[in-house]
């Protein structure tokens, strides 16, 4: 569904992603694991258009790179950022319309499906988006993604800052999201548990991508489990 | 009975300095710029109303309609061609640029128009109303008053209801989450610096009859509009229209007891005051930023 290859991306002057290639497959859930500061978020961000990138990410057989990060959203990849990134002052409602913002058609039907997922959002319709809690905020963050009825879901570490008991339901509905027909690029510090969430995994160092595999195979990897956990 | 009327004519110069502030507001907003020229868009609304009352003896309050589209498609395409392009640029940048289409435009008028003040003089311009107690109203800033308010409440609604409008407020409360709703930000740029435009040139069609109008009559309201941006909270569209009538009454109340010379020392001081007491302003920003 996504095919990049030989990548290079950076800020200014500094390249962060270097001569990357990876590919994802409809319907799965892929992981990309990394120790701060490898590049997850720049390659997220070079796929949705925030950041400039040479060499070809192509979706759906058609070459991506260069387009406006709204062409890209236009064409099903929607990237839920690191950090969350909701609108402060407007209310969750706004925050959902402005996920629709590109197919306000749908927006009944996305919003029923978001407030089944997020049952807590549903309570809080009216709440200004800057104070509600960090959960929640991640929860309305997933949300807002998926009013743009995305094909391809990338969540920049989802679980950053929650308690295991959120972590738990943010996986368990991206689980559910998964289910419901939409393929997810999941960048994850918790290693264990995104593995375990997903069909298959990137490894990435400094820029590129050291070690691929399925979930499980990773997991047991023994580089993987001296880098990421710990034993 | 000099309260009341330093009360009445403080709101009613407030809401044209509301006016041309918030369309600062929105451009600081949106596009995180400071736009250095404000004042010179207020000068270009000046001039427009001047010749379309001369040439084509349009009044002042009816040539809005032809005013705000053309100064709206000017802003728009200024963004487009000239602002736009350091959106991403350092600050030093981008206030050169300004300052420097600030100069081009005064500059220019200058050419066109000499530095001779003109005087826009209608057959209501020194009319006014007198309420008991020895109170006037002038009717040009009565007008002017009640036009300001009915586009502040244009304004609200379109940025509240609209879908443009929650876009561009969208994009003011984080550009970058913006971009990834499918907001083509470059578009409302261009959208909030035309309305920018548009609103600052209505100010200044607004006070044409009250002001003399020369090239840089522009000058002593981007001072103002700026420390009504600042009062208001950088960015916020509704505390720059509270901030604008709360400088006119701060200048009328220092003009009748202090002295006219003094008045904008006031503001000034005030300005200063708000910067190392409340940076946010009143009405500033939550959460993020
Ligand atoms: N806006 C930016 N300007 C300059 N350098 C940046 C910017 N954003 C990130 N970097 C640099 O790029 C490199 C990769 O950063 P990136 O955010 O992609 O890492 P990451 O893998 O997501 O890390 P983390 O797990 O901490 O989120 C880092 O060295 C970082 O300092
Ligand atoms: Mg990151």
């Amino acid at each position: 569904m996504l095919e990049i290859c030989d990548l290079n991306a950076g800020y200014d002057d500094m390249p962060v992603l270097k001569s990357l290639s990876l590919s994802i497959v409809e319907g799965e859930v892929l992981s990309i694991v990394g120790n701060n500061g490898a590049g997850k978020s720049t390659l997220l961000k070079a796929i949705s258009g925030l950041v400039r990138s040479t060499g070809s990410i192509s979706f759906r057989g058609t070459r991506i790179n260069g387009l406006k990060p709204h062409a890209i959203v236009q064409k099903g990849i929607v990237h839920v950022p690191e950090g969350r990134k909701i609108f402060p002052e407007m209310t969750v409602d706004e925050n959902l319309t402005m996920g629709a913002f590109l197919n306000p058609k749908e927006y009944r039907r996305h919003l029923d499906m978001v407030f089944s997922l997020f049952p807590r959002l549903s309570e809080r319709r009216k709440q200004l988006g800057g104070t509600m809690s960090g959960g929640e905020q991640q929860m309305l963050a997933i949300a807002r993604g998926l009013m743009g009825s995305p094909k391809l879901l990338m969540l920049d570490e989802p679980s950053l800052g929650l308690s295991p008991l959120f972590t738990e339901s943010v996986f368990s509905s991206i689980g559910e999201i998964s289910r419901s027909g939409v393929t997810v690029l999941l960048v994850e510090q918790n290693v264990c548990q995104s593995l375990e969430a997903s069909d298959r995994g990137y490894v990435m160092e400094t820029g590129s991508i050291v070690l691929s595999g399925t979930g499980r195979e990773l997991i047991e990897n023994p580089q993987v489990k001296r880098a990421f956990l710990g034993m | 009975m000099l309260f009341f009327q330093s009360l009445i004519s403080g709101i009613l110069t407030g809401g044209v300095y509301a006016l041309a502030a918030m369309g600062m507001s929105l451009v600081f907003g949106v596009m995180n710029i400071s736009n250095f020229a404000h004042g010179e868009l207020m000068m270009l609304g000046m001039y427009l109303a001047y010749y379309l009352f001369i040439l084509f003896n349009i009044d002042p309050f009816i040539a809005l309609l032809i005013i705000m589209p053309l100064t709206f498609g000017f802003g728009y395409a200024v963004e487009k061609t000239m602002i736009g392009r350091v959106i991403d640029h350092p600050s030093e940048n981008q206030i050169l640029l300004t300052v420097g289409f600030g100069l081009i435009m005064s500059n220019t008028a200058l050419l066109a128009f000499t530095s001779d003040p003109k005087i826009l003089t209608t057959s209501y311009s020194s009319s006014s109303i007198s309420l008991p107690g020895d109170i006037s109203v002038s009717i040009p800033m009565l007008l002017s008053f009640i036009i300001t308010c009915a586009l502040t409440a244009a304004l609200y609604l379109f940025l509240a209801k609209t879908k443009t409008g929650m876009a561009l407020r969208a994009t003011s409360q984080n550009r970058e989450a913006a971009q990834l709703m499918g907001i083509d930000v470059s578009r409302m740029s261009s959208i909030a610096f035309g309305t920018g435009t548009l609103l600052a040139a209505s100010a200044g069609a607004m006070i044409a009859q009250t002001y003399y109008i020369d090239p840089f009559a522009g000058h002593t309201f981007l001072l103002k509009s700026f420390t009504i941006c600042v009062l208001g909270g950088l960015g916020s569209v509704i505390g720059a229209a509270v901030g604008g009538i709360v400088i006119g009454l701060v200048e009328a109340m220092s003009s009748a007891y202090l002295s006219t010379d003094w008045k904008d020392v006031v503001v000034f001081v005030l300005f200063l005051a708000i910067l190392l007491l409340r940076p946010r302003g009143l009405f500033g920003r939550k959460g993020e930023q």
